[in-house]
């Protein structure tokens, strides 16, 4: 209403809202040419701040980098003056060891902070689906560790695994643990970044499988119920599988965000120099080594080839995942047969 | 009736069916009921959220030989105003400077992200065009193509543009997001009806009227959810910030953050008065939006 009086004061409102049925062409006609063109062609308009701001900063650096990474090119280079290479950065950062290590740093901490995280939070989110009191404070209070900046969380853990004060250790020390100094091995960096990540994505990813509970009919639990399957079984042999799509779903986002892990390694790290991951490269990731092509040896080339490998590297996982999930499949089929069975 | 039905429906109000079978009772009534154990999980997992939060909280407030305590400390004390003092006192760190960057880069980029993904999905949703589709889809195949892929070539733009170290350098890249433009698109096709639209456009609103006066107040909640997540992403954002912004004394608050941690280490009071500090802000929006910012998240996973 208010919409309307504000927009065209010259026309009689009474006799627009009086008629059930207002004549279509009047207004197209009163608009005129001008008005035909905005219907047409102001839609492109609309979309364009898209297209045009993403082909500036997102495609062309995009197509850029993949220019750059079959160069020797470093911070005074210009397109003249690049030596071409053809595959050469690539080849050599097959052979290169120090590439690797940080490959494997990557997949360690993307495997041990993803699988944890997805059972506990399908835990989380099955006590969350039941009947509770103070629901929103509880779903809250899963959700707080997501609203923290990575900084943060990284120097409030990194100072819980100190050696000589940490909080972790003096905890362990109750049970007779010596001291563990948790920034010097591969494997204990690994525990302390990924238990950081963990903390961070457990709730949110709780709250996504927690809607998706919520989708699937509650019915066929009643069926399985009278079947006499446990409450258990009834999680592991119908939840689970039925939830398969936003498994799925989660695990290519934890993928595409666990792979370029960066913020919390390079904090835990400190020390002189944080880029490296250690004095033994033992926390170093795939993005901090593209870092350290970057910005500390500025050989733009490589680190643009470094780009491209991670990127390749997420895309394998992405088909690991979803062909691994996709075996969930079957499970599936049966929650659906027994549905079907049930209607 | 009504209070165990507020209590115990899902997101939802619950439907006649489900009071229905609630009134059955039997075997499977017994499944959503919360056992001991339910809650004993449920605030294992909420104190274990808190509690680092807590104990940055803890160390913040006290003097610096707090952190060599065993026991370690548990409660706060009261020397958060001598550390909030010696943080900002602090030049190196520079971190009031990177407090208000992060606010104004935040606040920029949120509002423009919000403009475009409300326009372009309006667009998307209600809009007839040739290559309605097949944009759409161009779009969905940007969100799956990591942005730091393209660091390298972008800073050489930004240093070329004279942007390096300046505030635009981290703002000009993320003012548009395949994501708010695909979430505003699956929330205007179902808020907003056409009836509405075709309402406006008769009594001669011109497109962007229609859109700014009908269909903006109808996005209302999809605009908050998605405006505080793109809030809290750019708050937090780490490595393009790192590379753009080189210059020490003109750093966003994580930079700032970094700084401290890893120059003043020993100073332990003082960089956990930082963090606390880093985030506060967020926080203060969680509590009066945390109710938006979980039906935002709960929603976009049914809908993806």
């Amino acid at each position: 209403m208010t919409v309307q009086s504000s927009t065209r004061p010259e026309v009689a409102p009474g006799q627009r809202r009086g008629g059930s049925k207002p004549p279509t062409e009047q207004p197209q006609r009163s608009r005129g040419v001008l008005g035909r063109l905005d219907v047409k062609y102001s839609p492109y308009l609309y979309i364009a701040p898209f297209f045009v701001l993403f082909g500036v900063f997102g495609l062309w650096p995009l197509i850029y980098t993949l220019r750059m990474s079959l160069y020797d090119w470093d911070l005074g280079s210009t397109v003249e003056t690049a030596k071409f290479v053809g595959f050469d950065n690539f080849t050599m950062f097959l052979g290169d060891e120090d590439f690797w290590n940080s490959v494997v740093n990557t997949i360690a901490m993307f495997l041990m902070s993803t699988i944890p995280q997805l059972i506990l939070a399908l835990i989380l989110a099955n006590a969350l689906n039941k009947r509770l009191r103070g629901r929103t404070l509880l779903r809250m209070g899963v959700l707080i560790p997501n609203i923290t900046s990575v900084a943060a969380v990284s120097i409030v853990f990194t100072q819980l695994y100190n050696r000589d004060f940490g909080l972790i250790n003096w905890v362990l020390g109750l049970f007779g643990v010596d001291p563990i100094e948790w920034s010097a091995h591969s494997w204990s960096s690994w525990v302390a970044i990924s238990s950081m990540v963990d903390w961070r994505w457990t709730g949110y990813n709780a709250l996504i499988f927690l809607a998706a509970m919520q989708s699937i009919p509650r019915d066929i639990y009643e069926s399985a119920s009278i079947d006499g399957a446990s409450a258990w079984r009834q999680f592991w042999t119908m939840t689970v599988p039925m939830l398969r799509p936003t498994i799925i779903f989660v695990t290519i986002i934890s993928t595409i965000g666990g792979l370029q892990l960066y913020g919390e390694p390079l904090l835990f790290t400190g020390g002189g120099n944080p880029l490296l991951g250690g004095s033994d490269r033992q926390s170093q990731t795939v993005t901090m080594f593209l870092m350290e092509q970057f910005y500390m040896k500025f050989e733009l080339g490589r680190a643009a080839t470094v780009a491209w490998l991670l990127f390749i590297l997420i895309m394998i996982f992405s088909v690991i995942n979803f062909l691994f999930t996709r075996s969930l499949r079957s499970a599936d089929g049966k929650a659906k047969q027994r549905k079907a069975v049930k209607l | 009736m009504t209070a165990t039905a507020v209590r115990t429906g899902g997101a939802a109000a619950p439907t006649p069916d489900r009071r229905r079978r609630r009134k059955g009772g039997g075997a499977a009534e017994r499944l959503w009921q919360a056992s001991p154990l339910t809650y004993v999980t449920l605030l294992a997992a909420v104190a274990l959220s808190m509690f680092p939060l807590y104990y940055m909280f803890v160390i913040a407030t006290r003097t610096n030989d707090a952190i060599g305590q065993t026991p370690p400390p548990v409660t706060p004390g009261g020397q958060i105003g001598g550390n909030i003092d010696r943080l900002l006192g602090n030049d190196s760190a520079a971190f009031m400077t990177g407090l208000v960057n992060s606010a104004i880069v935040a606040t920029v980029v949120t509002v423009f992200v919000v403009f475009f993904s409300s326009l372009a999905g309006f667009a998307f949703a209600k809009l007839r065009f040739k290559g309605r589709n097949g944009l759409m889809l161009a779009i969905l195949i940007t969100m799956m193509v990591p942005t730091q892929l393209g660091i390298v070539p972008l800073y050489q733009m930004m240093y070329e543009w004279d942007l390096h170290n300046k505030l635009p350098s981290i703002i000009l890249p993320f003012l548009v997001s395949g994501f708010g433009v695909f979430m505003m698109r699956q929330y205007a096709s179902q808020a907003v009806p056409d009836e509405l639209i075709e309402a406006a456009r008769m009594d001669g609103c011109s497109v962007f009227r229609t859109y700014w006066n009908v269909v903006l107040p109808g996005l209302r909640p999809a605009i908050a959810v998605l405006g505080l997540f793109t809030f809290m992403e750019q708050w937090n954002s780490f490595l393009w910030p790192q590379i753009a912004l080189g210059d020490p004394e003109n750093p966003t608050v994580q930079l700032s953050l970094q700084r401290l941690s890893q120059g003043y280490y020993n100073d332990y009071s003082q960089v956990f008065a930082g963090t606390l500090l880093s985030v506060v802000p967020l926080l203060v929006i969680f509590i009066i939006f945390g109710r938006q910012i979980i039906g935002g998240i709960m929603e976009g996973a049914v809908k993806a």
